[in-house]
């Protein structure tokens, strides 16, 4: 199962190498993590991806919260929760219509074109990790260049 | 929150953990540390200086597990610092009390890849329960205060403390603090009653039950508990190798340690239960052997302070979190308002039948120095209280399978990283916690070969304890894996008799005494117990002597290979 974990932990140096070694060392893989200070300038959040089942989910919440640092850790119910992830896509374009195919691809994700060339165009996407997977099946056929993705972010729905 | 203070780092450092309690550390100078040894000079701490920052690790874990405080070591920057990473690592694994302060290269040096620097914080973040570095001197009473919280709180553990040279060295206005909050830290849960009435009716209902007492049991001092509980509900108890002598193991309930080499009758009426109450441990692949066989038809009860630890490595049908000894005197108190009919049940003639005809029918070595019959010999010359450390390999072995402990909580081992070489430190560190106890290091000479330089602090600081030295002139664990598994294909085992380890031992200023009969070894252990200096009695054994029973790796308890 894929799982989403939030957690608030001490903006010091140092935690987030804490953080991902936890993830090494007790065999665990994170497929995302992002990472940004919050309106409090002592707490940073950290909203990690991984997968497992739930007995692996669950310890990994464990082992983090035991962490000294970590204030909070969540496992996010996903039905519950607003979760995003930008990403920016460079994809190949071999002729006008591929430009306008794209575009049109990109209105319908709600994405924004940059960097129009005779031969490339970038599109940023923000959307969940599914939607970005399908845009990603769609962008395929033209020619994927490069990908560079943040990772997912996410916040609990109030009264959730 | 009292009056500032001025003065530089190093003296906060003293001062601070003078109000911790401190007494002694345990260590060895060097560049980046010498701004803190100036003050300890100026303080009343007594200082135990080691030959190898290792050891000086080892003997804050020994006094650490003893005294139940932190036991602190000093190292400096670099080496000195690496050097004492096993034996943080070792403390970890072991959930021992510890403080260790080592020298760092001034602020403004770190990442230049100065002299003697190491990035001991990133080195030693796996491995210990919390690391701190101040950058600035005003920083110090706080991180001290947090740092001994943290170490003997909960699931106690190792705390790094790394102080460069210039915080130590500067000048502020300091704060001692008596309060303070760590936001992300809660070392203990009240344990739910709710919970601990399952566990009862578990308990109550089951046929065949059994205790399973950990390490945790001996960490939170829960031996009266523990054995009330035993006796009220007529329950065998049996430990893993680091709950060994959390319950009197003369007791006619006890059947030992369970594992790789748990007593007979331990292993086979644990593999027989169907209701475990399992208490402070964390359920090792040394203990149970095989995971899911192991959990297969067993109701397992699981008390620990760590709530990670519930469901890691086995699938629990009740958890209570907390404290084990706080949950056992709830425990006991639901139990004493129940009726309990504790009288004979066929599970418990059963459990006595097979008691009896293991302890009267495994087979030992015929030799007159048998490692059962020396380490019997030692339990029946050492009085009762004495405490006993020991290295890692057979004779580890053969004292979990032939020494029995009477008084609870008088067993220490590296049970959890097994590191070689912890025992005679830990040892020294164990009677400084206990001065008027005797304390022996059940030894290998493999093991004792790797910090025996601890002879000079022994005889020096002048702290005696006994080096109980099980020789059979190879590492012998090794030695027996390769008869077993590798076809006699020997090899890097043989220690071919060097050196001699009663010149070694009277090379120090120690007492070194050969012990080739059972009546030798009896006068030498007396003398041992009488001597002001550390003895070592070195008892020659057979090279070829197993350790049996034996749970082979990766298989379960119930395919335990007997002696023949």
């Amino acid at each position: 199962m894929w799982a989403i974990l939030s957690l608030l932990v001490e903006n010091k140096p140092g935690i987030l190498f804490q953080v991902t070694h936890l993830f090494r060392s007790r065999n665990f893989n994170i497929d995302s993590i992002s990472v940004g200070i919050t309106e409090n300038p002592e707490f940073s959040r950290m909203t990690i991806t991984t997968y497992g089942d739930e007995k692996q989910i669950q310890q990994i919440v464990k082992q983090l919260d035991k962490m000294i640092d970590t204030v909070e850790v969540k496992h996010l119910d996903e039905h519950k929760t607003v979760y995003r992830e930008l990403i920016i896509f460079k994809i190949k374009v071999s002729s006008a219509s591929d430009s306008m195919e794209i575009n049109k691809m990109a209105n319908a994700y709600g994405g924004k074109i940059h960097d129009v060339k005779k031969d490339s165009v970038m599109v940023e996407l923000t959307a969940t990790p599914d939607q970005i997977r399908a845009f990603e099946e769609l962008a395929k056929p033209f020619g994927i260049i490069d990908v560079a993705r943040t990772g997912v972010a996410a916040l609990q729905r109030s009264g959730a | 929150m009292n009056d500032m203070e001025n003065m530089i780092g190093a003296k906060a450092l003293m001062k601070a953990m003078q109000k911790e309690g401190v007494k002694q550390v345990f260590g060895l100078p060097g560049g980046a540390n010498l701004p803190m040894y100036d003050e300890l000079f100026k303080s009343d701490i007594r200082h135990i200086l080691v030959r190898h920052e290792q050891s000086a690790a080892h003997m804050a874990d020994g006094f650490g597990r003893v005294s139940r405080k932190p036991g602190v070591c000093f190292a400096t920057s670099g080496p000195g610092a690496t050097n004492i990473l096993t034996g943080i690592a070792t403390a970890q694994a072991d959930s021992a009390p510890m403080v260790a302060v080592t020298g760092q290269v001034p602020v403004n040096m770190i990442g230049r890849d100065a002299f003697q620097e190491s990035d001991i914080i990133g080195m030693a973040n796996p491995v210990v329960k919390y690391a701190f570095q101040p950058r600035d001197a005003k920083e110090i009473p706080e991180i001290v205060r947090k740092g001994f919280y943290i170490a003997e709180t909960g699931r106690p553990g190792p705390v790094l403390l790394d102080i460069p040279k210039d915080v130590q060295q500067n000048e502020a206005a300091m704060q001692f603090p008596d309060e303070f909050k760590i936001r992300g830290y809660h070392p203990w849960t009240d344990p739910d009653v709710a919970h601990i009435e399952k566990a009862i009716e578990m308990l109550l209902h089951s046929d065949q039950p059994i205790i399973l007492a950990g390490g945790g049991t001996i960490i939170s001092s829960a031996f009266a508990e523990l054995q009330a509980i035993a006796e009220m509900l007529m329950i065998p108890v049996v430990t893993t190798f680091k709950g060994k002598g959390s319950f009197p193991e003369t007791h006619p309930l006890s059947l030992g340690p369970i594992g790789m080499h748990g007593h007979a009758e331990a292993n086979k009426l644990m593999t027989e239960a169907d209701c475990v109450l399992a208490i402070g441990t964390r359920f090792s692949d040394r203990s149970v052997g095989k995971f899911d066989d192991f959990e297969k038809g067993l109701k397992i009860i699981h008390m620990d302070v760590d709530p990670a630890e519930i469901g890691k490595n086995q699938t629990t049908q009740v958890a209570v979190v907390g404290d084990v000894r706080a949950s056992l005197r709830i425990m006991l108190k639901l139990l004493a308002k129940k009726a309990i009919k504790n009288d004979e049940s066929d599970w418990f003639q059963h459990v006595k039948k097979e008691k009896q005809y293991w302890r009267e029918n495994l087979k030992i070595h015929p030799g007159e120095m048998s490692a059962a019959k020396i380490l019997r010999k030692l339990r029946q010359v050492l009085p009762h209280e004495s405490i006993v450390t020991t290295e890692v390999g057979q004779h580890q072995m053969w004292a979990s399978l032939f020494y029995d402990v009477i008084h609870p909580g008088t067993f220490f081992s590296s049970t959890g990283l097994g590191t070689m070489g912890w025992g005679f430190p830990a040892a020294i560190g164990a009677k400084v916690a206990k001065p008027d106890v005797p304390v022996v290091d059940i030894a290998g000479d493999g093991s004792f070969n790797m910090t025996e330089n601890s002879l000079a602090t022994s005889v020096l600081e002048d702290i005696p304890v006994i080096v109980f030295l099980v020789n059979n002139f190879t590492l012998g664990m090794v030695a027996q894996w390769q008869r077993t598994f590798y076809d006699r294909r020997m090899i890097g085992v043989d220690q071919e008799h060097c050196p001699d380890y009663v010149k070694l031992a009277e090379s120090y200023g120690a007492q070194g005494i050969r012990a080739q009969s059972l009546d030798e070894l009896e006068n030498a252990i007396k003398a041992g117990l009488k001597s002001d200096v550390a003895t070592v009695i070195d008892i020659p054994i057979d090279p070829e002597e197993d350790v049996l029973p034996f749970v082979a790796p990766g298989t379960s308890l119930k395919e335990m290979i007997l002696p023949s």
